[in-house]
C-alpha cells in the first residue's frame, strides 16, 4: 500500500519533470519563432516589384483559420477537463474534434500557399514572399506535427486507456496546441492585419 | 491525485475555458473587423490591433495554459520571462539596426512602399 503510494507519488514527481523540460523546450521554440518574426519585420517592404501583403492577402480565409484554431484550442481544453474526471471516450472524442479543426487549418494554409504560387507569387519572388512563406509555413508545419502526435495519441488511449504516461503525454500536448495558437496570434496581427492595413 | 501535477499545466474547469474562449474570440474578431472594414483611422486602428494582440496573449496564457504566480509555477514563469526578455532584444534590435541600417544606405524606404 504505502509501496503503491510511493510509485504514485515518483510518476508525479517524473511527470512534472516532463512538463517543465517540454515548457523550457517551448520556450526555446519562441526563440525560434521570435527569429523569423524578426526577419518578417526586417524584409516585409522589400517586394521587388512583386505584390505588396495588401495585394495577396485574403482577410476573410485569414479570419476562419484564426477561428478553426481558437475553436480547436478549446476543444482541446476539454479533452484536458475529460482527462481530469477519466472519461476516455470523451477524451478520444474531443481529441478527433481537435484533430479535425487542426486539419481544417493546414488545409486552407495549404490552399493559401497553392494558390499564390500558382499565381507565381512563391517564395522566391521577393524577400517579403519569403520571409513570409517561411514564418507561415514553419508555423503550419508545427501544427501538422501537433496533427501527427495527436493521432499516435489517439491511437495510444485506444490501446492502453489514461494510463499514468498517457495522461502525461495529453499534457504535453496541450502546452504544445495552446502555445501553437499564441504564435498565431502573432502571425494573424503582425503578417496579415498589419500587411492588409491601407 | 493529478491535481499534483501543476508544473506547465495546472488543470482549469470549463468555467475558466470557457471565459477564456469568450475573451479570445471579442479579442479576434474586432481587430478583424476594424482592419477589413477601415471604419479608424490607420493609426488609432494599429494601436488598437497591438494592444488587442497582447491582450489575446495574456488571456490564452492565463486561461488556457493556467500559467500564474503560484509557487509551484515559479520556475515556468521565470523561464517566460526570461525568454520574454530575449525576444524583445532580439525582435526590437532587429528592427532598430536594419531600420538604421537603410537610413544609413540612403535607401528611402518611402520610394520602395507603394
Amino acid at each position: 500500500m504505502a509501496d503503491h503510494a510511493l510509485n504514485a507519488h515518483e510518476n508525479s514527481e517524473a511527470a512534472s519533470t516532463k512538463l517543465f523540460g517540454f515548457w523550457i523546450y517551448i520556450m526555446s521554440d519562441c526563440i525560434l519563432f521570435a527569429s523569423l518574426f524578426a526577419t518578417y519585420a526586417v524584409l516585409h517592404h522589400s517586394y521587388a516589384g512583386g505584390p505588396t501583403g495588401k495585394e495577396i492577402f485574403d482577410l476573410s480565409g485569414v479570419l476562419m483559420e484564426t477561428l478553426f484554431l481558437l475553436v480547436s484550442s478549446f476543444t482541446y481544453g476539454l479533452a484536458i477537463l475529460a482527462m481530469h474526471s477519466r472519461k476516455k471516450t470523451q477524451v478520444i472524442m474531443w481529441l478527433v474534434v481537435t484533430f479535425a479543426l487542426g486539419a481544417a487549418f493546414v488545409g486552407s494554409e495549404l490552399r493559401e500557399f497553392a494558390g499564390l504560387i500558382a499565381a507565381g507569387h512563391g517564395p522566391g519572388q521577393s524577400a517579403f514572399l519569403s520571409a513570409f512563406f517561411t514564418l507561415v509555413g514553419t508555423h503550419g508545419l508545427h501544427v501538422s506535427t501537433g496533427l501527427l502526435w495527436m493521432a499516435v495519441l489517439v491511437y495510444r488511449l485506444f490501446r492502453s486507456g489514461l494510463t499514468e504516461n498517457n495522461a502525461t503525454r495529453l499534457m504535453l500536448l496541450s502546452l504544445f496546441w495552446h502555445f501553437l495558437d499564441i504564435v498565431w496570434i502573432g502571425v494573424f496581427t503582425i503578417v496579415y492585419l498589419m500587411g492588409a492595413m491601407p | 491525485m493529478s491535481s499534483e501535477r501543476t508544473a506547465g499545466a495546472s488543470h482549469g474547469s470549463i468555467k475558466t475555458y470557457l471565459i477564456g474562449f469568450s475573451l479570445a474570440i471579442v479579442l479576434t474578431i474586432i481587430p478583424f473587423v476594424l482592419v477589413m472594414t477601415g471604419a479608424l483611422p490607420k493609426t488609432a486602428t494599429l494601436v488598437i490591433i497591438l494592444i488587442f494582440a497582447a491582450s489575446q496573449i495574456m488571456v490564452h496564457l492565463v486561461y488556457f495554459l493556467h500559467l500564474n504566480t503560484s509557487s509551484e509555477q515559479h520556475w515556468n514563469l521565470l523561464a517566460a520571462v526570461y525568454t520574454l526578455i530575449i525576444l524583445v532584444i532580439l525582435v526590437g534590435a532587429s528592427i532598430w539596426i536594419m531600420y538604421h541600417l537603410n537610413a544609413n544606405m540612403m535607401i528611402d524606404t518611402k520610394t520602395i512602399v507603394p
